[in-house]
């Protein structure tokens, strides 16, 4: 028997069913439990622990909860859906209303077909023209003076802490029709009417370039600073042209930058919701639109989680590529 | 050589000509004494009616010290469970659940706001139909939302310069027999201060500017000032917001700069002692 320190059972007791009662509360009691404690849940647990269980409880949990509401009958209550699981004739029958009609109604709908469409559209040419504005600013910064450097990082960061609401407001006052762009241009006389600028794609183009944009800088900036730059000197020297000499060089050194970036850009922008609301089309709604709208004013639960999970099926692999790369990211600074 | 630099230059300032532009025309349109908001009126510019306005209107006022609070309590949570995550993943080695950690604490980075706003708030609904707790939704759900998203950020920010560091210090303090809990506040700790600065901020901006969860996950009195900026700018573009961006522009402006000297210094002090360490062997 294992003894724990310090009270030892009372020795006439030992026979009796007192003394196996004695022996049990020793065995399994508190005392043995402290000193559980103190051997094996050291404060190394601990550490691990607290964060554990905390996004365990808020971040795992809550998906769990979708998963299974998704699968729910909308019901006229609060909460509005029925029970997956109910007991019946108390408590005597199980009955299971798995219903598939969520998916089925998401899936087949016209309507949500071509805003999942959308929404992967509008992100994919974001991300695009996001690449294509942010290559060469991280390319410059990367190439610049190293006391430089740091001030250009510091100016394409700081935008990032002001309000991200604030800077997509500001574009409203700029794409207006009677906007500052419209304003100017006019003034200038290169247009005679103002332009449409406002609830357009375009105007969600520019919201989403506009507020990604140091997420695609930095990663492709930390990729390109590492670049070793006798690389390039070596094909200078060989006789290529600088622009041969990206392509061949930089530009495929650099695609771990371009994908990380790209995705960091890419996936939040799908389910993006504050952007369309204020820049875009009425008419074209975005699925974070639709699944807020679904919730709130349909008050169909089950369908809004459904949404939720298909989207994020189709944002699954670009979220398994991430968390790869992010991976082997910090595993690449530990060296 | 030159074209190529000279195309990089340009590149650099349109770019940064791009991400500051609608911030200044913020700034300039908030002195506008006009009733059309974005046409600039010379004769009665500039003014400051709307920030009277602003500090007039207590909507705003209430929902600016709510967001104040919870952005507060956010940053320091998020600060006290990022670090112990990230210190779990960097120093502990292999251990049971690490993968499911390192998963947890990255993936709400890239999770759409929509599918995490309105996970949390089936959550809390279920959590109170099963335990009576939370009592509806407010400031507590809001915060425990902001804190679960916000502690991600932090645990790459700790990470990240967690990894800088090898353990040798640490190690070092162990052997000499100290215990694990002294070398973390004597070691580990003033090491990891500026990521622990520069997380808290994060953390307090990122909680500070949400708009997509707090609408799923608030209560029916706990507007927070994003929520309500969003509702006045769906209607339309307002000159008191732009009164109000400005102010805050200022005051993230001079925080950037400020924790930025800060962490300068900090730098240059660390490396100063490294030296005076290493002449002193």
């Amino acid at each position: 028997m294992v003894r724990i320190s310090g009270s030892p059972a009372p020795q006439g007791l030992s026979n009796s069913r007192l003394g196996l009662l004695h022996a049990l509360l020793h065995q399994y009691g508190p005392p043995r439990w402290s000193r559980y404690v103190r051997e094996h849940w050291s404060g190394q647990r601990l550490v691990i622990a607290v964060p554990w269980i905390w996004l365990f409880l808020f971040f795992i949990v809550p998906f769990l909860i979708v998963f299974k509401i998704s699968f729910s009958e909308i019901r006229l209550a609060m909460p509005p859906y029925a029970p997956l699981f109910e007991w019946l004739e108390e408590g005597r029958r199980l009955v299971t209303t798995l219903d598939l009609s969520n998916y089925a109604f998401v899936i087949s709908d016209g309507l949500y077909v071509s805003t999942f469409l959308y929404s992967l559209k509008i992100a994919a040419v974001s991300t695009v023209l996001c690449l294509l504005v942010g290559y060469p600013m991280a390319y410059g910064i990367a190439r610049a003076a190293p006391t430089t450097r740091s001030l250009l990082l510091m100016l394409i960061i700081l935008p990032f802490w002001t309000s991200f609401l604030l800077r997509v407001y500001a574009w409203m006052g700029l794409l207006k029709s009677d906007g500052v762009i419209n304003n100017v241009l006019l003034s200038l006389g290169l247009i005679d009417m103002p332009l449409t600028l406002l609830y357009t794609d375009l105007a969600v183009y520019i919201g989403i370039v506009y507020s990604y944009l140091p997420f695609m800088i930095l990663p492709l900036y930390a990729n390109l600073e590492k670049h070793d730059i006798t690389l390039l000197e070596a094909a200078a020297d060989l006789g290529a042209r600088p622009f041969k000499s990206f392509f061949l060089i930089t530009l495929p050194l650099s695609v771990p930058g371009i994908v990380a970036g790209c995705l960091l850009v890419f996936i939040p922008a799908v389910g993006e919701f504050v952007i369309p609301s204020l820049l875009g089309r009425a008419d074209q709604l975005m699925i974070g639109r639709i699944l807020s709208d679904e919730f709130f004013a349909n008050r169909d639960w089950p369908v809004a989680s459904a949404v939720a999970i298909v989207m994020l099926i189709a944002l699954l692999l670009p979220i398994m590529i991430f968390q790869r790369y992010q991976r082997r990211e910090l595993e690449a600074a530990k060296r | 050589m030159k074209s190529r630099s000279g195309f990089r230059n340009g590149a650099l300032v349109l770019g940064l000509a791009f991400l500051y532009m609608p911030i200044l025309s913020m700034v300039v349109f908030s002195f506008n004494n006009s009733r059309l908001v974005t046409v600039w009126d010379s004769a009665n510019s500039p003014t400051l009616t709307w920030y009277r306005k602003l500090f007039a209107n207590e909507q705003i006022l209430d929902a600016a010290f709510l967001s104040l609070q919870i952005a507060a309590m956010t940053a320091t949570g998020a600060v006290i469970l990022g670090t112990l995550a990230g210190l779990a993943l960097v120093r502990f080695g292999a251990f049971r659940g690490r993968a499911m950690l390192s998963t947890m604490t990255t993936a709400p980075l890239v999770m759409p706001e929509v599918i995490t706003g309105l996970s949390l708030l089936l959550l809390f609904v279920a959590l109170e139909q099963l335990t009576g707790w939370p009592e509806g939704r407010g400031i507590m759900t809001i915060t425990i939302a902001h804190i679960t998203l916000a502690m991600a950020y932090v645990t790459v920010v700790v990470r990240s310069r967690l990894v800088g560091f090898d353990d040798s210090l640490e190690e070092a303090a162990l052997d000499l027999g100290a215990k694990p809990l002294t070398v973390f506040f004597r070691i580990t700790l003033p090491l990891i201060t500026p990521a622990l600065v520069s997380g808290w901020l994060l953390a307090f901006t990122l909680s500070w500017d949400d708009v997509v969860i707090s609408q799923f996950v608030s209560g029916p009195n706990s507007t927070t000032l994003p929520m309500v900026i969003f509702s006045k700018a769906r209607l339309g573009v307002s000159p008191d917001i732009n009164a109000l961006a400005t102010i805050l522009v200022l005051i993230v402006a001079t925080g950037v700069v400020l924790s930025t000297l800060y962490m300068k210094h900090e730098e240059k002090r660390r490396l100063r002692e490294e030296q005076m360490a290493r002449s002193g062997n």
